[in-house]
Order: C-alpha cells, then structure tokens, then sequence
C-alpha cells in the first residue's frame, strides 16, 4: 500500500492527479446537488411538525457533516506533514482550510436561519452550537497561522500543529448533543441504527451529503493543484507546463 | 519506520491524548455548567450526580434556562392580554411557568421546550424567552397520523373566540 502511494510524495504527479480528478469531482457534486435539491426542495413531504421549514435540512446537515470531515482529513494531512514530512500533505493543509471554514460558516448560518422560526431564537449559547463556532475560529486560526509566516515550511508545520490539536473538538461537537442538555435536537442518521428520518425524505438528504462531499473534493483538488504549482513555480516541470500551454494559446489564436 | 519518524509520530499522538485528556476532565468538571437548562425534577429535587446523591437545587431568584414537555392541558391564556401560563414536566414534578410574549410557532401541548427566566417561588418560572425545541424525528403528516396517532394542526384564532386549547 505505501509502495502505491509514495509516487504522489512527489509534485508533479500529486498535481497531475488533481487535474485528472477535478472533472470526476465537480460533474459528480453538480448531478447529485441538483437532483438531491430538487427533490428535496420541490418533492419530499412536508414534516408533521415544521412543515416547509424543515427542508433546510438539505444544506444544513450536510455541510455540518463535512465541515467536520473536512477538519479531521486536514488534521490526517497535517500529521502526515509533520511525521513523514511530506510537502504536500502540507500543502493540502491549507487547500483544505478556507473551504472547511466555508462549509462551517455555512453550517452556522443554516442553523441560524432555522433555529428563528422553530426555536424561536437566532443563536443559543448551547454545546453543539458553542462547539461548532469554536470550529470556526480553530479553521481561521490555521488559515492565520499558516499565512503569519515568511517561510512556507515553518508556516505549514505550524498551522498542521494547530489543525491536529484541534481535532479534540471534533468528538465534541458530535456528542455534545448527547452528554449535555441542548436545545439542538439528536442524530438523525446514524450508522448503527435506522435513521429517524422517513425514507422519502432520507433519500434526497443522502445525495446532498454526497453531493457536499463532492464539492469539498473538486475544491480541494483545485486548491491543492495550484498551492503545489505555486510551490513549484521555479522547478523545471512546472515552467514546461507553462511553456506548453502558452503554445497552445498561441496556436490557437494564429488558427483563429 | 525510521526513529526520527517514530518519535515524531510519538510526540503528535501523546500531545492528542494529553490535550483530549485535558480538556475531557475540564469538561467533566463543568459538567452542571455545560447543560443548557435545569429539567423540572433538577428544580424541584436537584440534579443527579449519579451513586444516589443529588446536587444543589437552584435558589430562588435565581436566573436559569428549564427544559421540559408542556403537560397536555395546562396551558393558559388570558383573555386580556398576551400572558399565558403553563407546566412543564419530564418524568413527574412539574413547575409552572408565567410569560408574556409571543410563544413560537411549535408550541403546543405535548411539545418539548426550552424557557429562559428568574425562579420565582420553588416551583415557578416567571419566564423572559420561551424557546421551542423540536426531536430529530421527520416524517410526513400522514406518517405521524398513523404512527402517533397524532394530528398536528396549528391552531387557529377566531375573532373574538377563544385559542382551541
């Protein structure tokens, strides 16, 4: 297994992967996000309780799930960085972060959004609220690390210290509806058990999280492909990339 | 794996299961400050720290959060104004609580919420916030009709008539 990872240690051909799987990504996050919204939003039963309200669930749930994902894959990253120091475990460290905070300020604002007319309240300093908010802060804290360092070496490894310190939060904000009294209700889907949410609503809520998935992935593979290209800038592979693309612009506009 | 790696990778986990460690027994020691609200039976017999012994019970005049279900058929409008008046139960004791204001919109009888306000006598809340707070439950109205046996109308106001509960 290590055998068939270590080729993508090396710059070229993590960029090259990237670029190979961005389409894959993003035609996958635009079906599944378009036919999982569109059927939540338009087709899925009114809930008992909430009636219309309740389909924010469809962008709600599945960017609080990844904006956990992402966190723990960047903390993966981050330890991977420091023990095995790879430049570009490292580099996706801070490919991940600003789209991990994206999805966590999405997360909150949803929330809040919902929370006003069926809680009654915008925000309520309870625990998954409180700790997600801290997730927020700890995802800017590693975006500000990484980018208060001259030297992008000392900067990644300090940001990837940051992000693997902070993965402590992550088990918090899963059961912190568990452990404590919260106005935030329970887990609607877990693995163990059935979820608790009716198959005719289920179905469209799981695209969407599939769907969020994707995006965090195309996003990634993009940031990460120009983080190591930037990196990379004065290596031979990238000038003669760049030198073959500059050809082909030229061709075609003289075939123009 | 070379030792140099090895000692890193040790220091990384070590500084994970301290820094866990840490904040877990923090979290254990704040536990009674972490809930967002007391339960009725907390009020009225104090919380239960688990091997038979409770904990203090809140003073009066004391500003505290309370959870619990509205006990079917308690609650009460006035004809005047908008104060309204109900008790709150989780597994038997009830307290009261008083508000003046506009209730959410999933406030009915039956539903779980959650009340801001001052403890007033030992058993009463005069309430300044009345939060709703709904399961992790979704169905269609049919579903719950026929699994709950329950038919979730909102309740509507006549002129001049009074609220349906």
């Amino acid at each position: 297994m290590w055998k068939w990872l270590h080729p993508y240690a090396k710059a070229e051909t993590a960029y090259n992967l990237c670029y190979r799987l961005l389409p894959y990504f993003s035609w996958l996050a635009a079906i599944t996000l378009i036919a999982g919204s569109i059927w939540g939003l338009l087709y899925a039963p009114a809930d008992y309780q909430q009636g219309d309200s309740f389909r924010i669930i469809y962008f709600h749930v599945p960017t609080a799930i990844w904006s956990m994902g992402a966190y723990t894959s960047m903390a993966i990253c981050g330890m991977v960085g420091i023990v095995w120091q790879i430049k570009n475990a490292e580099l996706a460290v801070y490919a991940i972060a600003p789209v991990g905070a994206a999805f966590t300020f999405l997360a909150l604002v949803t929330g809040a959004v919902w929370g006003k007319p069926m809680w009654g309240a915008w925000w309520v300093w309870d625990a998954r609220l409180t700790s997600e908010l801290i997730l927020l802060f700890l995802y800017l804290g590693v975006i500000a690390l990484y980018n208060s360092f001259e030297d992008k070496r000392t900067a990644a490894r300090a940001a990837s210290i940051l992000a693997i310190v902070g993965v402590v939060n992550v088990p918090i904000i899963h059961y912190s509806v568990e452990w404590w009294n919260t106005l935030h209700q329970g887990a609607s889907i877990t693995k163990f058990d059935k979820p608790s949410i009716s198959p005719d609503m289920l179905w469209p809520l799981l695209l969407n999280i599939a769907g969020f998935l994707f995006i965090l992935a195309a996003i990634t593979c993009l940031r990460l492909a120009n983080q190591i290209l930037i990196n990379d800038a004065r290596r031979p592979w990238v000038k003669a990339l760049v030198e073959q693309s500059s050809t082909e612009a030229t061709s075609l506009v003289k075939g123009k | 794996m070379n030792p140099r790696r090895k000692k890193r990778l040790f220091i990384i986990v070590s500084l994970v299961i301290l820094l866990g460690a840490a904040i877990g027994s923090m979290l254990y020691a704040l536990q009674q400050n972490i809930d967002l609200f007391y339960t009725p039976s907390e009020i009225l017999e104090g919380k239960d720290l688990g091997n038979g012994k409770t904990g203090a019970k809140p003073q009066i005049g004391q500003r505290l959060r309370i959870g619990g279900m509205v006990v079917e058929g308690s609650v009460v409008r006035s004809e005047t104004n908008l104060d309204v008046q109900f008790k709150l139960a989780d597994t038997g004791p009830m307290v009261t609580i008083k508000y003046n204001g506009i209730l959410p919109d999933l406030f009915r009888e039956g539903q779980g919420i959650v009340a801001q306000g001052i403890l007033i006598a030992f058993d009463t809340i005069e309430a300044s916030e009345v939060l709703a707070k709904h399961d992790e439950e979704y169905m269609p109205p049919e579903l719950a009709e026929k699994m709950k046996g329950i038919k979730h109308v909102k309740p509507k106001y006549e002129e001049g008539a009074k609220p349906a509960y």
